[in-house]
């Protein structure tokens, strides 16, 4: 049983047009068809030049976001039927340079991901004879939220402070940074803290909360950034109140 | 052409490209790496990995008891010196890990927690609730970024090894952004591109497991070991193919036929148990558990539903409380994807394409037969998995194995960085002519990259799939023959160079008809039943003959020379496999 179903897809190839373009393409959707299913049977059988990206089909390695009717979602985990009827709309994940097609650049997140040091950070290593780091269920409960981030882009995507704000670090960069500052085995908050507390690290959000609505984690990238503003914060106020105490 | 050089190159961002590459800074800081990947590497396929990583941990467990699991797991065709070593590094593997940061599960007083598995005689298999891999790859590429010796071509797609004077120099790579080819040379590769699990229709994994990484090694000469040995895993969902872990199973679920009955009890796999038992029942291996399948849907047993013949896994009696600490990413993929709670209903699962046993041939030290090309992972054959792969021992495999593959090709590199020889560029301008000629000659050709792949993916499922016979495999051997042909006219609509997902695609199909065929011709002269490869024509083992490693060599005309090179036997002399039973 299928159902016709109209898709606008967005084209940019850069050797024939200099602005993106719209295409239509008709496709006998599956009811258990997710919106990928879609445009594999548009590049398999119909145009294959249709370029994006996709690797693991089960909403875990974060390659296949895109806007769909205008919302950043993963394709391989939203169903044609969940956003019938009428024409379905897939478009490059905004906020980020388009290569081609539906492939947007997502360097300048890779670039930001490093300058905040996400790798646990010691004074001192224990040697690997001596075992491991003990850490209790409600330690592990502290940032295990915040490490179940796929690097999907949604949440970049949904930030209206991102596309105004080039330098802004972003949710998903900041739910990182604040992952490692609350794993019990990690010492290095005070470095992060030079480059969070920074104007494009934390200060630059203005708590739209878009970003925790879009993740299809439950990341909560917003609570991150609040959780940490009032770090910084009382931060600050003991570096006012007891200067000798270092930072 | 543009030239890059590193002292390594390491092809795949995955857990055994990463491991590896952290491998070489620590050994040696001055060696610069490059890691070439198709994909960012946080998409890697290691990321979909969900039960665990098998190290001996408890008091009571020993080495030589995950050894023995892990050898008779593999219907005895290990090579038992590179399993010990294997168990003895796998412990502080997952304690280097631990110090990474990795959020392994915790018991209440903090120690690690592990869990059972299937083939294991004890629980001793670490996991981050049921997405291990998914935080093991994490953990591995976050901690890769504090090494300032790597360079990240990320979806830069490798096409060719250059090899002169029998030794690999480097490769030619395209960037997909530009569609830019570049000549990269290095001391030495190594090779962590993964699986070939495409080559079926029916798998676990990932669209990009296109067994790049064994292709390219069998064109430069590196033989591919012990491809007949495909592994499918008992439980994945109906129509995507998405992998149920076995957790659930070690976790106290059980499969029911389609009366609701505990059907494994009837293959000699034990006898039925409310609670869970190792080595029995539901926590057998996954070979078996997947034969018996086919035997129970033989019998008419099974469920038929729009998407082939299924089981079902039930682990409702489990509780909400358990499944949504120890698997919530199974309950996440059911409502998600069958759009079921497992907390109330049953999942309906059916063997599916999971891990390639077989790959290319390489030492305890990941050395190839091609000096200077080294390989670790799931593209791999060492061989540690033997005839069948224990569940939780692969991420285990890509660290051990990843690390040492690292350390033997920063030793054999510190010689120096490789240097761009005439004969070596040649090499990757006539690799550039290829891939020219590639997007220009399909103009006019009459055949779609889909079309053939398809049909590769129909062959091998008929052909070589849980039960084989000399029958099955001929006649898809001949498919796959034509489908090389016909792959000569194969036409793409995209003639762009920017991101050209349909001339990686093409190039992909290229690879998975040369591991197609390697897998169909070890499996034709395989004439023995041994793990995964049941032969119905030859349903016996037959370790007079066959004790031994398939090598699968490419020859001129493109078809495989199969030979043999016997297995390693240290302490554990061939012997039965007993499950469901108390193993003493």
């Amino acid at each position: 049983m299928t159902e016709p179903v109209t898709f606008e897809i967005q084209r940019y190839r850069p050797e024939v047009e200099d602005e993106p373009t719209w295409e239509s393409f008709e496709v006998p959707c599956r009811p258990e068809w997710m919106i990928l299913d879609a445009l594999n049977h548009i590049k398999d059988h119909v145009d294959g030049s249709l370029s994006y990206r996709w690797a693991c089909r089960m909403g875990v390695c974060g390659s296949c976001g895109m806007l769909v009717n205008g919302e950043p979602v993963l394709t391989c985990a939203t169903y044609v039927t969940s956003v019938l009827p009428g024409t379905v709309r897939v478009e490059p994940l905004r906020g980020f340079p388009v290569i081609r097609d539906l492939v947007g650049d997502i360097t300048d997140f890779v670039r930001k991901l490093e300058r905040v040091k996400p790798w646990i950070v010691r004074e001192s290593e224990k040697p690997l004879e001596e075992g491991e780091y003990l850490q209790t269920p409600e330690d592990l409960g502290e940032y295990k939220q915040y490490s179940m981030c796929i690097n999907c882009m949604l949440c970049y995507s949904a930030c209206p402070i991102y596309e105004l704000e080039p330098d802004f670090l972003g949710p998903a960069v900041i739910a990182l940074a604040q992952r490692y500052n609350l794993d019990s085995r990690d010492e290095g908050s005070q470095e992060r803290m030079d480059i969070l507390s920074r104007q494009e690290g934390i200060w630059s959000c203005t708590f739209v909360g878009e970003c925790s609505t879009v993740c299809p984690k439950n990341v909560d990238p917003a609570g991150a950034i609040q959780r940490y503003k009032v770090t910084a914060t009382v931060d600050w106020f003991k570096s006012l109140l007891m200067p000798w105490a270092g930072r | 052409m543009e030239t890059i050089s590193h002292d390594i190159l390491v092809v795949g961002g995955g857990g055994a490209g990463l491991r590896a590459a952290i491998a070489v800074s620590e050994t040696s800081p001055d060696l610069s790496i490059g890691i070439v990947s198709k994909v960012y590497p946080m998409r890697s396929h290691t990321v979909a990995a969900e039960g665990g990583a098998a190290a001996v941990v408890k008091p009571e467990d020993s080495l030589e008891a995950h050894a023995y699991d892990t050898i008779s797991g593999g219907d005895w065709l290990c090579d038992q010196d590179a399993v010990e070593a294997f168990v003895t590094e796998a412990p502080e593997e997952m304690i280097r890990l631990e110090h990474w940061g990795c959020p392994w599960s915790r018991q209440p007083d903090g120690h690690i927690a592990v869990r059972p598995f299937g083939g294991m005689k004890l629980e001793r298999t670490w996991h981050a609730a049921d997405k291990t891999g998914f935080h093991l790859l994490h953990t591995l590429y976050q901690t890769s970024l504090k090494y300032g010796s790597v360079t990240y071509y990320d979806e830069w797609f490798v096409t060719r090894l250059l090899v002169d004077e029998g030794r690999c120099r480097g490769l030619v790579a395209i960037e997909m952004a530009s569609g830019r080819p570049y000549a990269m040379v290095a001391g030495a590769v190594i090779m962590c591109a993964g699986g070939a699990g495409r080559v079926y229709p029916f798998t676990t994994n990932a669209n990009i497991k296109t067994g790049d990484g064994m292709a390219l090694a069998y064109r430069a000469g590196g033989p591919l070991k012990d491809m007949e040995f495909v592994q499918f895993h008992p439980t994945g969902l109906p129509f995507t193919g998405i992998l149920i872990t076995e957790a659930a199973r070690a976790e106290g679920g059980w499969l029911l036929n389609k009366e609701g009955y505990r059907y494994l009890q009837d293959y000699d796999l034990g006898v039925p148990n409310p609670e869970p038992v190792k080595l029995s029942m539901e926590l057998g291996p996954r070979d078996r558990l997947s034969q018996a399948f086919v035997k129970e849907m033989e019998k008419g047993r099974t469920i038929e539903t729009p998407h082939g013949h299924v089981v079902h896994l039930d682990i409702r009696h489990l509780g909400a409380k358990v499944i949504d600490t120890e698997l919530p990413f199974v309950r996440e993929l059911c409502l998600k994807y069958e759009n079921l709670d497992p907390v109330k209903e049953l999942i309906p699962v059916r063997p599916v394409v999971h891990y390639m046993m077989g790959g290319v041939h390489t030492d305890m030290h990941g050395s190839t037969p091609l000096p200077g090309l080294y390989a670790a992972g799931e593209v791999a054959c060492v061989n540690i998995n033997g005839a069948n792969r224990l569940g939780s021992n692969s991420l285990t495999e890509l660290l051990v194995f990843g690390a040492r593959a690292g350390r033997a090709a920063a030793e054999f590199a510190a010689g120096g960085a490789g240097s761009a020889n005439g004969a070596v560029l040649a090499q990757a301008l006539d690799e550039e002519r290829r891939l020219q000629a590639t997007l220009v000659d399909s103009e006019g050709g009459r055949e779609r990259v889909s079309g053939l792949r398809n049909e590769m993916q129909a062959a091998m499922d008929e052909g070589a799939g849980i039960y084989r016979s000399a029958e099955g495999l001929e006649s898809a051997i001949s498919t796959i023959r034509e489908l090389q042909e016909r792959y000569g006219d194969v036409a793409l609509d995209d003639r762009s160079r920017t991101f050209n997902t349909e001339l990686v695609a093409s190039l992909e199909l290229a690879n998975l008809l040369d591991v197609a065929e390697a897998v169909l011709h070890s499996a034709l002269n395989r004439t023995e039943s041994r793990g995964a490869h049941q032969r119905t024509d030859h349903p016996d083992r037959d370790d007079e003959r066959l004790l031994s490693h398939s090598l699968a060599f490419r020859t001129e005309d493109g078809v495989p020379r199969i030979e043999y090179d016997p297995v390693t036997i240290t302490r554990w002399p061939p012997g039965k496999r007993v499950y469901g039973k108390q193993v003493s």
